[in-house]
């Protein structure tokens, strides 16, 4: 009973003290009479985000879209990747160098260059996300598929496993735990080089994703307009956080340590 | 328990050696043989090379000289690793399934052997739960359900009750031997505890150490089933007694365990 009572006092915290944040805020700006093209206050926001709820909603849905696809190809990407790795140090060896220079490139110094060279925006976003989004699939992944348990395959090895066996039955489910780790940080990665990429592309192509209409309200002064945008983005993040860790939890949560509760 | 000592081997090594990548001669000289249904204890101070014999004869390990001989044929095998190496994503189900499904066996086909495997180690009911929900003996119980499931006609075992305390140990200790009995298995069991090899072996190879090889051999004949009666008579501890005069012998006269 009273580690319920801690846990739910635990959770109304942060809400509480995000609550007075908020507050403040709202307070600070009347008071201060602070003019709304230099800081609004969060009703001021919410109003916005209301009005303008039509073309800011559909410019998420695009800013998703991008986000998503390129999760999708780096989970296949990563994952195929690491699968590959793992069947040859060879292969390893000689391939992890160049994803470890795509990785530490920074995103906004190659986004330009994309834009360049991909005529389709929409797919040089969903490349300069991919980019950003695939390393840390393809490291944990790699790092799952090595750290096998040496008794396990001697397990396979006596019962004349065949390579794909031991790969399907071993290596993967052991990678698993690691992989969905390598997927909770690439679920924000990707929305972050989404929008990266976004607004490198913003003054080129007309993109309607979310970030653009950032951009856009930042040229008209529309500052409540930039925080709705901003605060949109933010949510979403969360929200994509939100999602993997609870994937991630029902799927080890009948096995693994990290999802497992210890009873006392 | 002459039966035993006259039965043909199964296996036996012949002036193996085996040194390691790293320099390290694990074992050299080692002559040793497997009898059809035996249960035989290889026991020695540790890193004498009883887990290196061991994985030689599952094929685990190659020698470095000398054969490893199967008289009429590499029989089916279990192996039952010093920790239960459960994979903690499968049920109990599915970890003694493994073997089968390796073999290509469906889940229809496997059912009924283990259910049986599980039977034998008194494990029924336990088919959903996951290792991590279960005691250390029962893990160990579910890894040599996983060894039996295949029907192997020679056991290998090492050191499999070293990690449980003496309650548990002695339990799976009786167990082990209603298996044997029940399967007319062949065993060969790594330990390091005098009291146990005597208890469950119908002969025990004493290794030494620096290199590894068999320095005695001796015959336990006490009849099976051997039961908590047997663990207190005068038999247990006299074969007790020359097992661990020739353990300390093979350890060079040193009396610290
Ligand atoms: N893979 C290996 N590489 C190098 N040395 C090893 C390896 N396995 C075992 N050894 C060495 O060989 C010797 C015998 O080991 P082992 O067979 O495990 O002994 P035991 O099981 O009797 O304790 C030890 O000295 C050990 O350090
Ligand atoms: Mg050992």
């Amino acid at each position: 009973m009273t580690t319920d009572r801690a846990k739910l006092v635990q959770a109304a915290l942060p809400i509480l003290v995000g609550l007075l944040f908020l507050a403040g805020w709202e307070a600070f700006v009347r008071i201060e009479q602070i003019p709304v093209y230099i800081l609004p206050g969060p009703i001021r926001i919410a109003e916005r985000l209301w009005e303008d709820w039509d073309t800011l909603s559909d410019s998420l849905l695009v800013t998703l879209g991008v986000t998503f696809a390129a999760l999708a190809a780096a989970v296949i990407g990563g994952g195929g990747l690491a699968i590959l790795f793992a069947q040859s140090k060879w292969i390893e060896a000689s391939l992890f160098p160049f994803a470890v220079i795509l990785q530490v490139t920074p995103i906004v110094a190659i986004a330009p260059l994309i834009l360049i060279y991909v005529p389709n925006t929409e797919l040089a976003l969903l490349i300069c996300a991919w980019i950003v989004a695939f390393f840390p699939i393809l490291s944990n992944t790699t790092l799952g598929l090595n750290s096998t348990d040496p008794n396990f395959l001697d397990l396979m090895q006596l019962y004349r496993a065949k390579r794909w066996q031991t790969l399907w039955y071993l290596r993967i489910p052991n990678a698993m735990p690691y992989f969905l780790g390598g997927l909770k940080i690439a679920g924000g990665l990707s929305l972050i080089g989404a929008v990266v990429a976004e607004f490198a592309a913003g003054t080129a192509t007309a993109g309607t994703g979310l970030a653009y209409r950032i951009l856009e309200s930042s040229y008209r002064l529309d500052i409540p307009r930039m925080y709705a945008g901003l605060v949109l983005l933010s949510l979403t993040g969360i929200l994509i956080f939100a999602s993997f860790a609870t994937l991630s939890w029902l799927i080890l949560h009948r096995w693994h340590d990290s999802a497992t509760r210890r009873e006392r | 328990m002459d039966t035993v000592t006259n039965a043909p081997p199964l296996v036996h090594l012949e002036k193996v050696s085996k040194t390691f990548s790293n320099g390290t001669a694990a074992i050299a000289g080692l002559d040793l043989e497997l009898r059809c249904g035996s249960f035989t204890s290889l026991l020695g101070p540790s890193g004498c090379g009883k887990s290196t014999a061991l994985r030689m004869i599952a094929g685990l390990t190659a020698p470095s000289t000398g054969s490893v001989t199967w008289d009429r044929g590499r029989p089916e095998l279990g192996f039952v690793f010093q920790e239960p190496t459960l994979m903690p994503w499968r049920t109990v189900w599915g970890n003694v399934f493994l073997p089968l499904r390796l073999a290509g066996l469906t889940r229809a086909q496997a059912e009924p052997r283990i259910a049986d495997a599980l039977a034998r180690v008194g494990l029924t009911g336990f088919e959903r739960s996951y290792p991590r929900q279960l005691s250390g003996g029962m893990k160990m119980r579910v890894s040599i359900a996983r060894a039996l499931v295949t029907h192997p006609s020679l056991l290998l075992m090492d050191e499999p009750f070293a990690a449980l305390d003496e309650i548990t140990r002695s339990r799976l200790n009786d167990d082990l031997l209603s298996v044997w009995a029940a399967q007319r298995l062949t065993i060969g069991f790594v330990t390091h505890s005098v009291f146990e090899s005597v208890f469950l072996s119908d002969r025990i190879l004493v290794m030494a150490a620096r290199p590894g090889r068999v320095v005695a051999d001796i015959a336990i004949d006490a009849p099976y089933p051997r039961t908590e009666a047997f663990r207190t008579s005068e038999v247990y501890n006299h074969h007790c007694r020359i097992v661990s005069k020739a353990l300390k012998d093979a350890m060079g006269g040193q009396h610290d365990h």
